[in-house]
């Protein structure tokens, strides 16, 4: 968009327009708004309910919105199905761990190989030292080094997440979307995880829900927060604490 | 290991493939004379479904219970051109019409319908028995996967349609030969098929056939896809979540899976010399997958393993003791699903190696021995994959 | 305009006979509807549990006639109770001893319940023979009611319609109007939940299964004022009545009934153009098809996983 004087801002990555989705008349989110640009970390908090789980499930296609408009890099999303969301470039971690139990840790890194997506692709698919190297690339950023041939159902919860990250990881995605994150995890696991996010948003933009008000503010660069599927403030993390319609929702004192 | 190690599973596999090879080469020809050979070799038909089960039901999670169609529309194909072969003009000519199968000039028709025309070529035929069914699959397949239909749902419609497939062949007496089926198959491109001589060669046709199905089967498994395979039992919304179009996977094997019991199906054309609507129900085909089921819904070579076991003691028991084989059977479905989910494979691995080592006094060989899975698990899960994550079973 | 009147008589006619049709479909799905479509189990050997309740009802009328003739006339209604009791304690001990094993595992409860049936068919056969049996219907089941001069009724397709309307009034007063409907739904609906709040989840699960077992007994009992019994006469039903229960929506009880009857009728007014065969597939095609394009069957409720 262009400013009074002419100035033309970045296109954000990702540009939500009037979204909504009703089940059954329960509007879960309301004509939602929300513009991340690039390489922003952006932290969406909120009440239970407050529809932030659905509007991950609304960009990555998990749910279909009943209105408005998801543009990411000019593409639209509400139009395509998830596994073409994904080859676009966004990348989605669920609230409960979502890896392959029964897999390695290096198994689970080498199925995120943004290569061999097809049927045959993944037929004759081979692991070439290129996918050994970004998996060991991987693993280190994920703290996971030592644990590449560990079965993946075997890993710590705090782990668990970790790897869905370093999947995420691979898939080189430019949007990263991760549910509560630290969901489960110690205190020093915690800051584990906030140096990796800091690491990690080089060069990406990331979408995060989380409820734990010390990890936003190592975080966030900018803080969304959600109240009944409707935006009830935006902005840094000091002005959203100190809004008073956010305490009275969510922070309460 | 280098890939041909990998293909193969490892010693363990080379070894496990060999004595299968050994035992259907070597051993049953040399041990068994024509007649029992024969049915050897009729079981082994039965083992292309039952290898094609391991791939989608084992490890895709997809519970054909239709397989029967795909046998059946390999054999028809096959019959078909064997049966024109035995029609022709020369040796029909009592008939009303000569040059056309028997029952259809006892169905007082006068012309070859044109769906048997193309099944004067052999070629044809070859292309037909693979490709008819495998795009049935492909389009079943298509339907039912993309548009997520859940396992159940698609168990249920895979019976609807062998059931439809059935009722049409028996009521279309006069294009199939209806509940009888297609019969008196003579030559194959003037080669009696009905002499031992004959029998014998197609016996061996029909194993390296088999075990080429396998090392397909071994491929896919060892690859990306076979991982992809245990993934999606286990995690679809992730692997659908990375980028995976999961519907085109499951196509994929399902169609495997179509492919090899239509071989299955005309390699029994050829060495049982007829095909009938009663291999291609419910019944037959439920039937199907508990030869996969005994024998180890995991392992490839189970499942010939299987295939041959509980066709023998069918033979077996309904000569001597008929009434008793259906107890035995419903037994056996129970009794696998509910304590052997494994089959035979599962039991070899869990009991069958510590023997053998015990024998040998060695140590056991390091297998990746996946621990089960804690007690507290979160959410339902499908079958196989909270019963599979205890061993991890070489294919 | 004879033949139009012919034509309205033979129509009213057919339209009846897919009626009769439609009661046992009906009352076989109404079984197989609550257990499948409430607890999620696949039981591949309902159409047995048909074929106890027809057995049952075979040996009272035999004992009937040989030992108590007078008794010929009232019999039927304590078949049908007795088939309803029969099937429904035979069901719950498959459940205590089989079914509780494998929830988790709708898949194998379908192989597992498969090798029930072909059990239980090898049983019939040693109980009762390889060949179809009939029970006697009462007297007044017998013969037709004439409606018109020309079209003829017949009695017992009334009474089997009379039967299924009273089953299913009464499955739906218990599942949605009492205190045990409740925590049938409560437990299909929540167990873990329920369990919480003091429902025997494992008692409710076994009752509801032997319902539906109790349910298809009576169908076979009504099953057998139309036809003969033998060992396989349940199984043939099986994957009609699967394909009733999914295609109006597995947790609708409405959604059954209206499924039953759109396939019992395509069927009948197709046999009246066609062979029956090729009605049959034409049927189960056309179901098929729609259930592609709306996999989740007629009616459905939406729930937010």
């Amino acid at each position: 968009m262009t400013t009074a004087s002419g100035f033309q801002m970045p296109k954000p990555v990702l540009a939500v327009e009037g979204l909504t989705v009703s089940f059954d008349g329960f509007k879960a989110v309301d004509d939602l708004n929300l513009y991340i640009d690039r390489n922003e970390v952006r932290v969406v908090i909120g009440p239970n309910g407050a529809g932030k789980t659905t509007v991950l499930d609304l960009i990555c296609g998990k749910t279909r919105a009943t209105g408005g408009s998801i543009q990411f890099n000019n593409r639209e999303l509400t139009r395509m199905n998830e596994y073409d969301i994904v080859r676009a470039g966004v990348g989605r971690k669920f609230q409960t761990p979502s890896i392959y139990d029964n897999l390695s840790v290096f198994e689970n890194l080498e199925m995120s190989f943004p290569k061999g997506r097809t049927v045959f692709g993944a037929l004759f698919f081979k692991r070439s030292q290129q996918v050994v190297d970004r998996v060991n690339e991987v693993a280190a950023d994920i703290f996971l080094a030592d644990l590449l041939q560990q079965q993946a159902g075997l890993l710590s919860h705090g782990q668990k997440q970790w790897l869905e990250i370093g999947m995420l990881l691979m898939q080189d995605p430019e949007l990263l979307m991760l549910d509560e994150p630290v969901a489960g995890m110690s205190v020093s696991e915690r800051a584990q995880t906030a140096d990796l996010l800091n690491r990690i948003s080089q060069g990406r933009s990331v979408l995060v829900i989380e409820h734990d008000m010390e990890f936003v503010k190592s975080i966030a660069h900018k803080v969304t927060v959600l109240h009944q599927g409707k935006v009830l403030a935006e902005g840094s993390m000091e002005s959203v604490q100190k809004n008073p319609k956010v305490i009275e929702v969510y922070l309460g004192h | 290991m280098n890939a041909l190690d990998k293909l193969m599973g490892g010693r363990q596999g080379v070894i496990g493939l060999l004595i299968l090879a050994g035992l259907i080469l070597v051993v049953f020809p040399l041990t068994l004379d024509a007649f029992r050979l024969n049915m050897v070799g009729k079981y082994l038909t039965y083992a292309f479904v039952a290898v094609g089960l391991v791939l989608c039901w084992g490890y895709g999670g997809i519970l054909s219970l239709g397989q029967g169609v795909f046998f059946g529309l390999g054999g028809y194909c096959m019959a078909m051109f064997l049966k024109l072969e035995a029609s022709d003009p020369e040796s029909t000519k009592i008939q009303s019409t000569p040059g056309i199968p028997d029952f259809m000039d006892w169905n007082q028709i006068t012309e070859l319908p044109t769906l048997w025309v193309p099944f004067h070529s052999f070629s044809f035929t070859l292309v037909a028995v693979i490709a008819v069914p495998v795009i049935l699959a492909l389009v079943i397949g298509a339907a039912l996967f993309k548009r997520r239909v859940g396992d159940v749902y698609f168990s249920i419609v895979t019976q609807a349609i062998a059931l439809i497939l059935t009722v049409l062949i028996i009521g279309q007496q006069g294009l199939t030969g209806g509940v009888n089926g297609i019969t008196d198959l003579k030559t194959l491109l003037g080669w009696d098929i009905r002499g031992d001589g004959a029998k014998l060669a197609l016996y061996f046709i029909n194993a390296v056939l088999l075990l080429g199905c396998i090392l397909i089967g071994k491929f896919i498994l060892a690859s990306k896809l076979g991982r992809l395979l245990m993934a999606m039992r286990d995690k679809e919304e992730r692997v659908r979540f990375s980028g995976y179009d999961v519907a085109s996977f499951k196509v994929f094997v399902y169609c495997v899976a179509a492919g090899f019991s239509a071989i299955g199906g005309a390699m029994f054309a050829l060495q049982v010399g007829f095909m009938s609507p009663s291999f291609v129900g419910i019944v037959p085909s439920i039937e199907m997958v508990i030869f996969a089921a005994v024998g180890g819904r995991m392992s490839l070579l189970g499942a010939v393993y299987g295939s041959l076991l509980v066709n023998y003691g069918k033979t077996y028991f309904s000569e001597s003791f008929p009434e008793l084989w259906l107890y035995l059977m419903g037994g056996l479905f129970i009794a696998v699903v509910m304590y052997f989910p494994n089959g035979l494979a599962g039991l070899w691995e869990s009991h069958g190696r510590k023997w053998l080592a015990g024998l040998k006094r060695e140590p056991v060989p390091t297998v990746v021995h996946t621990p089960a899975k804690p007690a507290v698990v979160t959410a339902a899960k499908p079958d196989s994959a909270s019963v599979n994550s205890s061993l991890e079973i070489q294919p | 305009m004879q033949w139009l009147s012919d034509f309205g008589a033979i129509a009213a006619m057919q339209g009846f006979n897919g009626l009769s049709v439609f009661c046992v479909l009906l009352l076989m799905a109404l079984g197989l509807a609550i257990i499948f479509g409430q607890m999620g189990v696949i039981n591949m050997a309902h159409g047995e549990f048909l074929t106890i309740g027809a057995y049952t009802t075979y040996v009272l009328s035999t004992l009937v006639q040989n030992y108590m003739p007078s008794m010929q006339p009232y019999y039927f209604f304590f078949a049908i109770a007795l088939s309803f009791v029969v099937a429904g304690a035979i069901g719950w001990a498959v459940e205590r001893v089989m079914i509780s094993r494998l929830y988790h595992r709708p898949l194998d409860t379908l192989l597992a319940t498969w090798g029930l049936s072909l059990v239980m068919q090898q049983a019939f056969r040693s109980i009762f023979g390889a060949r179809e049996v009939s029970a006697n219907p009462p007297e007044w089941l017998m013969g037709a009611v004439s409606l018109t001069d020309a079209i003829e009724i017949p009695k017992n397709g009334l009474f089997v319609m009379a039967l299924t309307v009273l089953m299913t009034g009464g499955i739906f007063l218990m599942l949605y109007r009492t205190r045990w409907g409740l925590q049938v739904r409560a437990t299909v609906q929540n167990r873990v939940m329920s369990r919480a709040v003091g429902i025997n989840t494992r008692q409710v699960d076994r009752m509801t299964f032997a319902l539906g077992c109790g349910v298809a007994g009576v169908a076979g009992a009504a099953f057998t004022t139309i036809g003969s019994t033998g060992p396989t006469a349940g199984s043939l039903y099986i994957v009609d009545t699967f394909l009733t229960v999914v295609f109006g929506g597995a947790q609708s009880l409405l959604g059954t009934i209206a499924s039953a009857f759109a396939i019992a009728q395509t069927q009948s007014v197709s046999e009246f153009f066609m062979s029956g065969s090729m009605a049959k597939v034409l049927t189960l095609s056309t179901v098929i098809l729609i259930l592609l394009m709306r996999p989740q069957g007629l009616f459905s409720s939406k729930i937010r996983k």
